[in-house]
């Protein structure tokens, strides 16, 4: 972490617990520091109900911490003056495609966002244009919602956020209701922004192998922060996810499994690719 | 199965009559009703018929859609001409059956009335279907707006028919959905009484509820989270702008008042 970039959203020491939720065993979540630096792909992987998505809403600031703050861009999150702004820096995508379309057009609801910053209609003419371009939505932009894939849609919404020029995307699972073809659709799209925008991407997933793609993973559980640290070392840890109810990748699984009937495989094993070369590598020496 | 569901009346299409400003449209229908309703002789009501048919040629929009816009009011039409004929006296007498009497005059109100019922179904057809449900929504707030004065949100009321209108589609599919789920376990839509029918729509409304509020939740909280913030200004993508077209339109309908004033129509 030493002469990273700069810090879009921190938090520190963050607390929160749902109103009402005070007395039971364990708050939503206490005591989280953490950093996303920009243009960072970090994903949050851990259990249900582990605060994952809470998190998240308090990065965008639609909750306010009951201890300890969230700085967006240096600005804390309790301040009521600075919210547009904040979500305008941090955008978020819900898992449901369907139940975060506003407009009764594509074109429209990528405007939503820019119409609630009351930018005047010529630049947000120019702006929707530009990002149907960029993410290959201009042959959709007439269409009404309910007429788009699942895949499709979760494209829009993106662009919707990505018109707002947002310097982090929170994505709440946004691949858990999608098929195979649309989950690769996004997700390469989420990398795309990565390398050419420097936007960060925050990912909520329940897939190994999405997780596998970031940069830094981040476990949750009970409302604590775990673990930390590159996804090499992360999903490799399988005591810890097993513990946990977790699963790592296909590929890391397997080479646990491979290890204990003897094979010498590396540890830091997570694509499939990795896997096989080493496997390959192993019949070359014996 | 999605794409059957239409909205509404309206037909697309690139008229000069589509391209009028929505708020422009319904000042139009308002004037043009009144002025129907000020027409008191067969001569300007014949103009006005003659105007609306020249509209929708404007519009080009296929005359069937008008005769299947009128079929409703069919039953209306048929009690009117019954009632007028039958009590509206004066004139010659023209047919006697013992004691009831039907007279010139009334036959004369009666086809005018008709007419004018007419006409009125013509030019608001027009405006339904040339204009998106959308459009007339938000030209439907703009006349509104000097309600807000009285506390009445017109901003956030059109909003809500916006994603009404968003929705209904959306819902429809799940309605569907839910059906099927329902026959599937041997649930019957179709048979009984109407007693019977509606009762068993009972296990289709209660999930499309619970459903449609988990929605609304889910909506508003990505609605917040990109920003939108009630009673917060906001822009449109596109202006709502009154072109030369919606000002001719608007004198041509003055100079039509000033012909039926005139010449006493």
């Amino acid at each position: 972490m030493v002469n990273r970039p700069e810090i879009i959203v921190e938090a520190r020491n963050l607390a929160y617990h749902y109103p009402g939720e005070e007395a039971t065993s364990f708050p939503a979540l206490s005591g989280i520091n953490v950093a996303v630096y920009r243009g960072e792909y970090l994903a949050l992987i851990g259990p249900n109900g582990s605060g994952k998505t809470t998190l998240l809403k308090l990065f965008n600031a639609l909750l306010v911490p009951s201890d300890g703050e969230v700085r967006v861009e240096g600005v804390s999150t309790i301040d009521e003056v600075e919210i547009p702004r904040i979500r305008r820096i941090c955008g978020m995508i819900f898992q449901n495609p369907d139940n975060q379309l506003v407009a009764t057009t594509v074109e429209e609801d990528i405007a939503f966002g820019l119409e609630n910053l009351a930018l005047p209609s010529a630049e947000i003419r120019q702006r929707v244009g530009e990002v149907a371009r960029m993410l290959n939505l201009e042959h959709l932009l007439q269409q009404p919602p309910h007429l788009l894939s699942g895949g499709e849609k979760q494209r829009v919404a993106i662009a919707g956020v990505l018109a707002m020029q947002p310097g982090c995307i929170l994505m709440d699972e946004p691949t858990a209701m999608l098929d195979t073809a649309s989950r690769r659709d996004v997700n390469d799209m989420v990398r795309m922004l990565r390398q050419n925008h420097n936007i960060a991407v925050v990912h909520v997933t329940h897939f190994p192998e999405e997780a596998a793609f970031a940069e830094r993973v981040i476990v949750l559980n009970q409302g604590r922060l775990v673990r930390q640290g590159p996804p090499k070392a992360v999903l490799t840890d399988l005591s810890l996810l097993h513990s946990l109810g977790l699963q790592s990748t296909a590929a890391s699984e397997l080479a646990a499994l491979l290890r204990e009937d003897g094979f010498e495989l590396p540890s830091q094993l997570l694509h499939n690719r990795e896997l096989v070369d080493s496997l390959c590598s192993l019949e070359l020496k014996s | 199965m999605s794409r059957s569901i239409t909205l509404g009346q309206y037909l697309p299409g690139e008229s000069l009559i589509h391209r009028l400003n929505p708020r422009m449209k319904i000042l139009a229908l308002l004037l043009f009703l009144i002025l129907l309703f000020s027409l008191k002789t067969y001569g300007g009501l014949t103009a006005l018929f003659f105007i609306a048919l020249g509209m929708i040629a404007v519009a080009k929009v296929p005359f069937r859609y008008f005769l299947r816009g009128l079929k409703p009011i069919l039953y209306i039409v048929v009690f009117a001409l019954i009632i007028y004929l039958f009590f509206t006296k004066g004139g010659v007498v023209l047919l006697r059956i013992g004691f009831i009497t039907v007279e010139s005059e009334g036959v004369r109100e009666g086809i005018f009335v008709i007419a004018r019922l007419f006409t009125l179904i013509l030019f608001s057809l027009l405006v339904t279907l040339t204009t998106t449900p959308l459009s007339l929504t938000y030209g439907m707030s703009y006349f509104l707006k000097p309600l807000r004065y009285f506390g009445l949100p017109t901003e956030e009321v059109a909003m809500i028919m916006a994603i009404a209108l968003r929705f209904i589609p959306t819902l429809m599919e799940e309605s569907q959905r839910l059906m099927r789920a329902q026959v599937a376990r041997g649930a019957d839509f179709e048979t009984g009484s109407i007693f019977r029918k509606a009762k068993s729509l009972v296990p289709l409304i209660v999930p499309l509820f619970v459903s449609a509020f988990r929605r609304a939740d889910e909506l508003a909280l990505a609605m917040e989270a990109r920003g939108y913030r009630l009673g917060a200004r906001r822009t449109r993508m596109y202006e709502d702008l009154i072109a030369p077209r919606d000002w001719a339109v608007l004198s041509f309908i003055l100079v039509l008042f000033s012909a039926a004033l005139a010449f006493g129509l």
